[in-house]
């Protein structure tokens, strides 16, 4: 290590571990093409009935929504603690207003 | 290995984003700040579903959506988050020229975004007279997406100002807490499009 002179080398071992990461976030990025695709075909072509599309349309966006956050934002690594803490305690204000509005509106 | 403290290390830590107490703090007050933007949008959302159909007689969702321009939007924006996650690998691999390169990729694919935005809000005001005052679904409406577009906007000045502003000067623990920052700010902004076009548009075009 400390012979190494060059800042552009980074050690064998990390950069492997990096691939493995990358290769994981591909798999990741074409999960949500595929949910993105199967979302506007399901509506497109108006196969299903729509009491039935809309909970599925909000299962395929929430599961998008989870490999953003847990694989390209990183979250399912080590040292998210706080990170997933601001997000889930965000998460329940939304609800909290998503639940508001609603019962204003509708109740 | 001794560690030194410059913010220019002979050798890159394996997480140069935090390797810096300055850097660590950007990241957690970073995501406080995506805490924050989650209950906001989560404000408009509600505003949105509760309003959108009082059209005032004027034009409905499901007259003005076309599904076409709203999936190339959403291939732009899903792209231009994984180009990000590209830019990312570079600067764990200590590689500032791909990094700027990735980078730019998702400058250029953050910009066709914002034009295809542009031209469907055109078109929704001069085809059919929709504007932000013709409904409550019509404020509702541009008050929720021009507020995503407007965080898109910000994100393209942001990015085209770090990387006109680190172009001379590389890689090192100063800045990279800055590009890692932002790029989690743009797949923020994409978590934001999954549900505008799940709940705007392809629920819109269900009725």
């Amino acid at each position: 290590m400390a012979d190494s002179t060059n800042s552009n080398e980074v050690n064998p071992f990390q950069k492997q571990k990096n691939k493995e990461e990358m290769q994981k976030q591909l798999i990741s990025f074409a999960l949500m093409i595929a949910f993105t695709i199967i979302a506007f075909i399901i509506v497109a072509t108006g196969m299903m009935d729509s009491m039935f599309v809309i909970p599925v349309l909000l299962i395929l966006a929430a599961v998008q929504v989870g490999f953003q956050l847990y694989y390209f934002m990183h979250m399912k690594e080590k040292g998210h603690g706080m990170p997933a803490l601001m997000m889930y305690g965000g998460l329940w204000a939304a609800l909290l207003a998503l639940a508001a509005l609603g019962v204003i509106t509708w109740w | 290995m001794s560690h030194d403290h410059t913010l220019n290390p002979e050798t890159m830590p394996n997480e140069p984003e935090k390797a810096t107490q300055e850097g660590q703090n950007k990241f957690i007050g970073f995501w406080f700040f995506l805490g924050g933007e989650t209950v906001l949008f989560a404000c408009l959302f509600g505003t949105y579903i509760a309003l959108n159909s009082s059209t005032a007689d004027g034009p409905t969702a499901n007259d003005l959506f076309g599904l076409e321009l709203v999936f190339i939007m959403t291939i732009l924006l899903l792209t231009s988050s994984l180009t990000s996650v590209y830019a990312m690998y570079h600067m764990k691999n200590n590689d500032f020229k791909k990094m700027q390169l990735w980078l730019g990729i998702t400058a250029v694919l953050g910009l066709s975004f914002l034009g295809c935005e542009i031209y469907e809000f055109t078109h929704y005001i001069t085809d059919y007279g929709f504007t932000f005052r013709s409904s409550a679904f019509g404020s509702a409406f541009y008050a929720l997406v021009g507020f995503h577009g407007g965080h898109v906007t910000f994100g393209m000045a942001w990015l085209i100002g770090l990387m006109i502003r680190n172009a001379k000067r590389g890689l090192n623990l100063y800045n990279a807490p800055k590009f890692y920052v932002f790029s989690l700010y743009w797949h923020f902004i994409d978590v934001i499009w999954v549900f505008i076009f799940t709940v705007v548009y392809l629920m819109g075009k269900v009725g």
